[in-house]
């Protein structure tokens, strides 16, 4: 790292945990593991907006902390339509995993 | 000589810290704070469990425990004495890591919570600017410990239990956070200090604490009935009633774990009749004008112990609601009311002072309530049995 | 950099490689607790404090009590017979390492051009927060407040137990 400005520190996190989301949410074979990565991949960008607000030009503007607290809302709307979506799979299906469900034939 | 009084704890932490070199003075003055809650409350919490044990004998017409000491004094004693040397037993299928991390993670969650409560004027550990939402994410994480309990034990009760009073929990932490928000859009602010400094007006010696207003009458008693749901306490505990579930989450914890879970849930309800006596009792400020010499401090721990003293009268006196009447409370009466007592409260800052705004928030509440209990209480016409098999 | 962010930071990253690598599931929901806890810190050393407790109150008291209820319901947590990982577990690794390749790069190139140092600490109230809400961001406030209910409702009749045709 050429200069180690906190901002760069924060957004390396960010991009660690990101890729690490990601990798679980390709490699998992349970449902909810895969939505399990989709929450760390949306802390990860959550954690982006804030190092950038803290760190950017115009603080007081709070655009980054609201944008932030706008996505903490949206993620958790989305897991629970999600986490609703497997259970009803679950019921249907009579299992999570996904690589025995490839098809769209119930 | 009153102002010495009142400060006496403050000016006593400023004159220990004062001997320490100036670069570590804050942090002194702050672990000075933490062991000062950290010894306070449960010393309480042992005082507050005699208090219970007699109290509840007496409401059931017999006396509580009176062979330890002098009327059962030193019972807390035998208590701890007896926690600490039973045998720790953890059964051979429960995982082993979460089951030892559960009450920890509860106790520790717990003690968070009095970091903002102010217990006296100018006597709170850390005067954070959103203090009220620091105080609700450290309940809502109180929940994770109670799960952690019931599954790593592995035992289909304590899964039943924990999932019981994990969804109980959920529920009434709704209403919990609508009838203080009443408060906070009242008071301008998240601040707890903020909101006891707004309670701290007197009027004709009568004081300004928000219980003394409609919308702060009907938003106490909401909070209570979410607080006495939110701690698992009888009206509310069927995921720890005895005859139901064993001991529901805690079955599989015996000595200082069960110990710890005790302390935990006495705790939480230190707390969250802390939280009740800052938003709607006025905290640390004094009934009438003229008592105002009576150090805040007293105050703040009277009003407490009266609360649990109404908690525990309640336990004595109410039978046990069953899990699904509890839901239905919950999200049919308690949570519509709470955001009719939101409108009500906007309303009675809109309209102005005068004898107006007292009579039509008194109205609205009172015919909303009855409307809504008349609607509650009408017999469903009880169909054929429908059976629901599990998966 | 202080030696609490790379402690912080390192919570976080161990929580999250927990998450996905373990085998037993609600192993995996409570390093995801941790990997939100330790986020959490770090929004709170950021002084981002509206939302670091917001983090804490919504994702620990909510997200990982619904994932844990949901690992519960489809009896996720019984260790599976075939394994855990899927069968191309190659090709989502190398997919979530050209990504973070290409995002530390990109970082990393740019490093001069990114604010350096540390700015003042700026002094956000929750009276500014709550004034934003209601000037500027109102119009996302009431659209997030029609997501969240629609949410609810579509969550509670996806997964709601369908009526029987009973008898009658």
């Amino acid at each position: 790292m050429s200069q180690a400005t906190p901002l760069a520190g924060c957004l390396l996190v960010a991009a660690l945990l990101f890729s690490i989301g990601l990798a679980g949410a390709l490699t998992r074979r349970n449902a909810i593991l895969v939505l399990i990565g989709i929450e760390l991949m949306l802390n990860a960008a959550n954690l982006n907006l804030i190092a950038f607000w803290r760190y950017g030009p115009h603080p007081e503007a709070l655009t980054g902390m609201m944008f932030a607290i706008f996505s903490i809302a949206v993620a958790a709307a989305e897991a629970a339509v999600g986490l609703g979506l497997v259970i009803q799979v679950h019921r249907h299906a009579r299992s999570t995993d996904l690589d025995a469900m490839n098809r769209m034939k119930g | 000589m009153v102002e010495r009084m009142d400060q006496v704890f403050v000016l006593f932490a400023h004159w220990l810290v004062g001997f320490l070199p100036a670069g570590w003075q804050p942090v002194a003055a702050v672990l000075l704070s933490v062991v000062v809650i950290i010894c306070l409350f449960p010393a309480l919490f042992a005082l507050t469990t005699v208090l219970e044990r007699k109290g509840l004998g007496r409401i059931q017409n017999r006396i509580g425990p009176n062979r330890t000491g002098p009327f059962g004094i030193l019972q807390p004693v035998a208590d701890g004495i007896k926690s600490l040397t039973k045998e720790d037993i953890v059964p051979l299928s429960a995982d082993a890591v979460v089951h030892f991390l559960a009450p920890l993670v509860l106790v520790v969650t717990v003690f968070m919570g009095f970091a903002v409560l102010p217990m006296g004027r100018g006597m709170v550990l850390a005067d954070i600017d959103a203090g009220l939402l620091f105080f609700f994410a450290m309940g809502a994480s109180t929940e994770l410990s109670v799960f952690m309990a019931g599954w790593s034990s592995r035992n289909k009760y304590s899964l039943l239990g924990a999932m019981r009073a994990v969804a109980q929990m959920i529920s009434y932490e709704v209403p919990l956070l609508m009838s203080s928000v009443a408060v906070v859009m009242i008071t301008g602010s998240l601040s707890l200090s903020r909101i006891v400094e707004a309670q701290n007006h007197y009027t004709w010696g009568l004081p300004h604490w928000y219980i003394f207003t409609p919308w702060g009458l009907a938003g106490f008693v909401m909070y209570a009935i979410a607080a006495t749901a939110e701690t698992n306490r009888s009206p509310f505990d069927l995921p720890e009633g005895e005859s139901e579930l064993v001991a529901g989450y805690h079955t599989e914890y015996s000595g200082f774990k069960f110990a710890l879970f005790f302390l935990g849930e006495y705790l939480a309800m230190f707390s969250i009749s802390g939280l009740g006596t800052t938003l709607f009792l006025g905290g640390w400020s004094a009934p009438f004008s003229f008592l105002g010499w009576v150090p805040s401090w007293i105050w703040f721990f009277s009003k407490l112990m009266l609360s649990i003293c109404v908690f525990i009268w309640l336990r004595g006196t109410l039978p046990r609601l069953r899990q699904d009447q509890l839901m239905n409370f919950a999200w049919k009466f308690v949570l519509p009311m709470t955001l009719l007592n939101l409108m009500v409260a906007a309303l009675w800052r809109f309209l102005g002072d005068g004898w107006e705004r007292w009579v039509i928030c008194s109205a609205i509440l009172l015919l909303a309530y009855l409307a809504m209990g008349w609607l509650g209480m009408r017999q469903g016409h009880i169909g054929p049995r429908r059976y629901r098999y599990a998966d | 950099m202080s030696l609490v962010f790379y402690l912080f930071a390192a919570l976080t990253l161990a929580g999250g490689l927990a998450a996905v690598l373990l085998k037993n599931t609600i192993h995996c929901a409570l390093a995801l607790t941790v990997a939100f806890a330790g986020l959490a810190l770090l929004f709170l050393d950021l002084d981002a404090q509206f939302a670091g407790f917001a983090q804490i109150l919504v994702y620990i008291g909510a997200v990982a009590i619904l994932v844990v209820f949901a690992i519960l319901l489809t009896r996720s947590s019984e260790t599976p017979k075939d394994g855990v990982y899927s069968k191309n577990w190659l090709a989502g690794l190398a997919i979530a390492a050209g990504v973070f390749a290409v995002l530390a790069w990109a970082v990393l190139q740019s490093a001069g051009g990114l604010p350096q140092g540390a700015a003042a600490t700026p002094a956000v109230t929750v009276l500014q927060i709550g004034n934003a809400l209601l000037g500027r961001y109102v119009l996302p406030l009431e659209i997030v407040a029609l997501l969240l209910t629609a949410a609810m409702i579509g969550a509670v009749i996806v997964a709601m137990h369908e009526k029987e045709r009973a008898q009658r």
